[in-house]
Parts: structure tokens; sequence; C-alpha cells
């Protein structure tokens, strides 16, 4: 029963997800709405940890399975894909170092500046 | 044989699963940059269905009932976010600046590179997403009309660019801190490089697991913004 209630619980905020996702005329996929109500159930004790734990983790554990149908929908787009090959390659590659340089830096700079405030 | 298995409704989850199975055990066997599991069962999965002939309409009959399981599992991402709150509470400026200007560079980068390589606007918004876990990447894609799965290989590619190289891009970079790390791994490159920053580290770990949410939520803002540019 617990894990059937727990699967019931994700599912439903699932299902107000994608509600509001029809509701409202944003590109915010339902599954960022979902997200959001499920942390800010978490954090206003609505819906508690032990409630939804166990079914969650292993939703997460089997995440890389989900991936692999829509990856593999790349034989049906590989002509489309082609056109501009070099191109997503080149910017995927520089855009990748270029964010972790700029995610990193941030983070780090602001946490050291902080820490030496703390110590003033 | 070949209509048995294209009429089966286990067929292509059956065959996704099993590629997978034998990914992770390639990788457990070989330890070789490139023997990531997903990466392994991907190859794996189209070149089965090439050689016998299986169009991927009739795999994804079957194999569709797993990625249903999409949304849920994204829903489930507020779990290890809610577990990390008190590190996030205790450095949330740094944590939300780090993000943020991640997303804002990724946004902008890929503008500015679309526009040297002179892409269309589909090409473009197929992009945008490139750097946030699949799970986000795939309905935002499809919120933006883009080519969805040429959305799921660029952030595939990025994925193996920080889960081959992760640890090493960070030490290039000079990024020391393990929170900026793991803030740095989780906004670049997602889950995918998560599972390298869990491996760096626990705080590592962590703070890539929380990145992927929170980047992927302000990428969505941003692509939002962006959308038009092009």
């Amino acid at each position: 029963m617990k894990y059937i209630a727990q699967f019931g619980i994700i599912i439903a905020i699932s299902l107000i997800g994608e509600l509001l996702n029809r509701a409202i005329p944003l590109p915010i996929p339902a599954s960022i709405y979902g997200m959001a109500i499920l942390f800010t159930a978490l954090c206003t004790k609505t819906i508690k940890l032990s409630q939804v734990k166990e079914t969650g983790k292993f939703l997460i554990l089997i995440m890389p399975l989900m991936f692999i149908a829509p990856a593999t929908g790349l034989i049906e787009s590989w002509s489309t894909m082609q056109e501009f090959i070099v191109a997503l390659l080149v910017i995927s590659a520089i855009s990748t170092v270029l964010v972790a340089a700029a995610a990193g830096h941030i983070t780090q700079l602001i946490i050291k500046h902080k820490g030496k405030e703390d110590k003033k | 044989m070949k209509e048995a298995l294209q009429d089966s409704m286990f067929f292509g989850a059956a065959l996704s699963i099993g590629t997978y199975i034998l990914g992770v055990l390639i990788k457990r066997r070989w330890n070789f940059f490139l023997f990531n599991p997903l990466l392994l069962s991907i190859t794996a999965t189209i070149s089965v269905l090439l050689i016998l002939g299986i169009e991927y309409s009739e795999y994804n009959n079957s194999a569709k009932y797993i990625t249903y399981l999409l949304t849920p599992a994204t829903v489930a991402l507020a779990i290890p976010l809610y577990e990390q709150i008190s590190l996030l509470r205790k450095n949330l400026t740094a944590i939300i600046a780090g993000i943020a200007s991640g997303v804002l560079t990724s946004s902008l980068s890929i503008f500015l590179m679309s526009l040297a390589f002179s892409l269309n606007h589909t090409q473009y918004v197929t992009l945008l997403p490139k750097s946030i876990t699949t799970a986000i990447g795939i309905s935002l894609s499809a919120e933006l009309n883009g080519y969805i799965a040429i959305t799921v290989s660029s952030i595939i590619i990025t994925g193996l660019i920080g889960n081959i190289a992760g640890g090493l891009l960070c030490r290039l970079l000079r990024i020391k801190h393990p929170i900026a790390k793991g803030i740095a791994i989780g906004t670049s490159t997602h889950v995918m490089g998560t599972s390298k920053a869990m491996e760096i580290g626990e705080i590592e770990g962590a703070m890539s697991s929380l990145s992927i949410a929170v980047a992927g939520c302000m990428t969505v803002g941003a692509a939002i913004l962006f959308e038009w540019w092009i």
C-alpha cells in the first residue's frame, strides 16, 4: 500500500502539472510545474518525505532508461540533423565549456567573498 | 519473426532495457571513457532496428511506455532538492547566481553561435535546451516546436562531455571549491555530468543534482526570452 500511495501522489502531481501546462499559455513543461508543486509541498510539510521517498528515488534511478527511446528517434530525424551536424557539435562543445566556467567561477567567487566578509 | 517483434507490446521496452543492461556490463568490464551505458544502449538499439528493418514507430509503440514515466520522474527530482535544503539555504546567493550565470551563458553562447552558423529558428530552438536534463529538455523542445530527437542528441552529446571530462574540465578552468565544482558540472552537463560529480565527492554530487533542477527551471524561463531572437 505504501508504494501505491507514493506512486499515486506522484502521478496526481503530474496530472496537476499537465492541467497547468494546458491552462497557462507558457512553454513550461508539465514536469516543471509538478516539481515546483512537490518541492513546495515538501517544504510546507503538506506532503511528508516518507510519503514519496522510495517510489520517487526509484523513478530517478531508472531515469536513464527513459532517454533511450527519444534518443533512438534520431533515426527518423537523421536527415534533418545532417543539415547542421557540424554546427550542432561545435555549439554543444563550446557552450558546455563556457557554461561550466561561468557557473563555477561565479559560485566560487561569491562563496570566497562571503567567507572573507564572515571573517571580518 | 520480424512481424512478431513489430506487433509485440514488449519488444521496444525489452530492447531498451536489455541494451542498457548490456551497456552497464560493458562499462564495468572495460572502463573505457566512451563506454557510457546510455550511449551504448542507444547505439545498440539503433543498430538492431536498422539491421532488422523495424520502423521507429513500431519500436516506439512499446518503448513509449518507459518514456511515459519521464514526467513523474522529473517531478520526483524535487526530493533530492528538498533533501539538500540546508546546504542550499546556507549558500543560496552563490548557488543561484552561479546557476543563473551559467544558464544565461548557455542561451547567449547558443544564440551567438547559431547566428555565426546562420541556423534557422527551428534549429536554434532545438539547441536552446541542450545543457539541461533530458526530461525538461524534451518538453521544452516540444513547447518551442524544435526537433525533439535532435534536442535529445545535443543533450546527450553535452552530457557525455561532462560524464567523460567533468573533473578534468574543472581542473583546467581552475574551479576548486566543491560547491562550485558541483554547480559547474550540473549546470553545464545535467544528469550525465552529475553521475561523474557523485564520483568526485558527496558535496559535488549533491550540488550537481541540485543544479539539474534549478538550471532546468531557469532555462525554461531563459528560453521564453531567447526564443524569438532568431
